[in-house]
């Protein structure tokens, strides 16, 4: 049987080579068909991969309306907490791990005098965080509930940073100046950057540069660090005079998240964030009935919305020139196998069963395919760098060419030709061998 | 060997049915050389293909090798035109893409053949046919001839037990000709049953036994005094 398949190959190999430009057409549909589909997949793959796959059915981020029904767009909560509701969440301690989070851009200065200051942008948040979210640690580790308690001044650092900074040392109880405040690090992170960033889409942080720095959120809040992401105080909403009126006041712009390992720590905690909204109702600050969510990881970059559109439509266009392609293909292939009538009369008439006309032809279609896919590749490759054109650069750059990629456009031209080849092949192997040796 | 028993086989359109065979009978013994003529549009070949398992037949029964053959699948119609039929025509059939050795495989490779089986049966069909210098050849680099010789050893090769040839000698000059029934008649004493439709008295006259079809059914020759007359004439002019 092998050895009949590799003969196959090599009657197919030869064929095509009969009719170069024929099999050039075909060579060139399946490629620019494949390509097309395997650029854009690439990126909707990096748009809508599992950011953290073990934990995200676990992971919840909680949404309390603070605003009422007339500030919310069909009917859904804001998708942050102000300050009152994330801290009265995090006073409850319902959740077996609990944060919250918002984003802070600190400006860094350098221990050595010759350089300059520069920006680093990062997340002011609870010790949970880290194991909440499988952080991995280089060096160290992350803050404990006694540092956030205690209000301290620690940070967690990148290892890009700790690179930056220190040379890749472990910097672990060194001193760093941020925003004019020295803070002691505990903890350098491997490269970790999960996309998309699910616990800060709030900010449209997404696909964003990695994070640098983690602050305790009761120090940034101390030392009235404000957000460097969104803030939304609705349509009419003020964000007051001060750092504390803010805080007070009804603007959304801190991220929850909360691990929940069991359905019934599930049902719990949407009880408790309902009776939570029905007290702030009783108490006069909320006039309308409890309505909260509780969204796991996958729900959450779904109401986000994490899959930008043109990803899908690209995606859809793309198959759908792919199928025009292998439509052009059946064309092809049929004229290609029809042509041999005569010797397929020839064949059957020496002893070859339908099926093994099918293998044949199959088998030659799958060389196309090969042939195809190989061309698809190089395209591929090519069509990586003009991604830019049609996305945005944090999210075109996630799209790359990996080993992963590679087997599959070799696969999808290889499957798409053969399954484009069935009904040539099916012609192929109704030819009535009488009638060509009659015509003969 | 092979005995039809009143067969027929209908062509039909919306409008019009048409018989290409009807009531046909006919039966060839193990070992003979049996000549089937008659006028263009007789049946003769279609008598041929349906003898060769290429087509069906629409009534009657067919038994090939003792076998009655009308329930059987492609698969096993295909396996017994594989392993014991062997056919020639007239108009060569050989696969242009491929060389003379890789033509006379190709029922080979249906049989499943291991590689030095079938080189063997190769090279032994090519040089009883005087062609093994050329197996490297494509069929265009060859005579009509040669290109008939391949065919036949592309038949040989499976050692068939029944030859079919459809006109053999129909494309080729005299001489090639000659040379070409020569070895149907060699083949044939070796032990082969042959079954050859030809147009030609004079190798018809070379057969044990004609048979002669118009219409679509088999005729007597000795009601035909025409053919018989052209039959005895060609016996008398046979260098054989």
């Amino acid at each position: 049987m092998s050895g009949m398949f590799v003969h196959n190959l090599r009657l197919g190999t030869n064929s095509l080579r009969r009719n170069p430009l024929l099999t050039a057409l075909m060579i060139m549909s399946i490629g620019f068909g494949v390509a097309a589909s395997m650029v854009t997949y690439a990126v909707f793959r990096a748009v809508s991969g599992d950011p953290i796959p073990q934990k995200s059915a676990q992971l919840f981020a909680p949404q309390i309306d603070n605003r009422g029904p007339q500030y919310n767009r069909e009917g859904e909560p804001p998708d942050a907490l102000n300050y009152t509701d994330a801290m009265a969440l995090m006073r409850a301690h319902k959740a077996t791990r609990q944060t919250l989070l918002f984003q802070v851009g600190l400006s860094v200065t350098p221990d050595d005098a010759h350089r300059m200051p520069f920006k680093a942008l990062g997340y002011a948040t609870y010790g949970d965080f880290f194991p909440m979210f499988d952080v991995p640690f280089q060096y160290g580790d992350g803050w404990g509930a006694e540092q956030d308690q205690g209000r301290e001044p620690v940070v967690v650092i990148s290892r890009a940073l700790n690179q930056k900074l220190f040379g890749g040392e472990n910097s672990v109880g060194r001193r760093l100046m941020l925003e004019d405040r020295q803070y002691r690090i505990v903890g350098v992170t491997e490269n970790w950057d999960p996309k998309p960033r699910f616990f800060d889409m709030f900010s449209g942080n997404a696909y964003a540069d990695p994070p640098q720095v983690y602050i305790p959120f009761t120090y940034a809040i101390d030392q009235r660090i404000d957000t460097y992401g969104n803030n939304n105080c609705g349509s009419d909403g003020k964000r007051g005079n001060d750092f504390d009126s803010w805080l007070r006041g009804e603007c959304v712009w801190i991220s929850p998240w909360v691990e929940l390992n069991t359905a019934d720590q599930v049902q719990a905690f949407r009880q408790f964030l309902d009776g939570y909204a029905e007290e702030q109702r009783k108490a006069g600050r909320f006039n309308w009935a409890p309505n909260n969510r509780l969204r796991d990881v996958h729900a959450w970059l779904d109401h986000e919305h994490a899959v930008p559109p043109e990803s899908r439509i690209s995606l859809s266009l793309a198959l759908g020139f792919l199928l025009i392609c292998l439509v052009n293909t059946i064309g092809l292939l049929l004229a290609k196998f029809m042509r041999r009538a005569p010797e397929i009369g020839v064949r059957r008439a020496l002893g070859a069963s339908r099926a093994d006309i099918y293998r044949q032809f199959l088998a030659e279609a799958a060389m196309v395919g090969l042939a195809g896919g190989v061309l698809g590749l190089v395209l591929t490759g090519a069509g990586m760098f003009g991604v830019g054109l049609v996305f945005e650069p944090q999210i075109a750059r996630l799209a790359h060419l990996d080993i992963s990629l590679v087997a599959l456009t070799l696969l999808l031209a290889i499957a798409a030709t053969v399954l484009a080849a069935f009904y040539p092949t099916w012609r192929a192997a109704q030819v009535q061998p009488a009638w060509q040796l009659k015509s003969n | 060997m092979l005995k039809m028993t009143h067969l027929s086989k209908v062509y039909r359109t919306e409008v019009v049915e048409t018989y290409a065979l009807r009531d046909f009978n006919i039966n060839v013994n193990e070992g003979e050389f049996v000549a089937v003529t008659g006028p263009s549009g007789s049946g003769k070949t279609t008598f041929l293909t349906i003898a060769g398992l290429l087509e069906t037949f629409t009534g009657g029964q067919y038994h090939l090798d003792g076998v009655e053959v009308s329930n059987l699948n492609d698969n096993e119609r295909s396996k017994i035109r594989n392993e014991k039929i062997g056919f020639i025509f007239q108009a060569f059939n050989l696969i242009p893409d491929l060389n003379v050795y890789d033509n006379v495989e190709v029922p080979l490779r249906y049989r499943g053949m291991k590689s030095p089986e079938r080189k063997d049966r190769i090279m032994n069909a090519l040089e009883r046919v005087g062609l093994a210098s050329r197996a490297k050849h494509y069929p265009a680099e060859l005579s009509g001839g040669q290109q008939q010789r391949v065919a036949i050893a592309r038949a040989l090769a499976g050692s068939p037990r029944l030859l079919l040839a459809d006109e053999p000698t129909g494309n080729l000059d005299t001489q090639m000709a000659r040379g070409v029934m020569e070895l149907l008649e060699e083949i044939h004493r070796e032990g082969a049953t042959i079954v050859m439709v030809t147009h030609d008295p004079e190798l018809a006259a070379r057969a044990q036994r004609n048979v002669h079809i118009i219409d679509g059914q088999v005729v007597d020759l000795a009601e035909d005094p025409r053919f018989h007359h052209a039959v005895h004439s060609a016996r008398a002019n046979s260098p054989a």
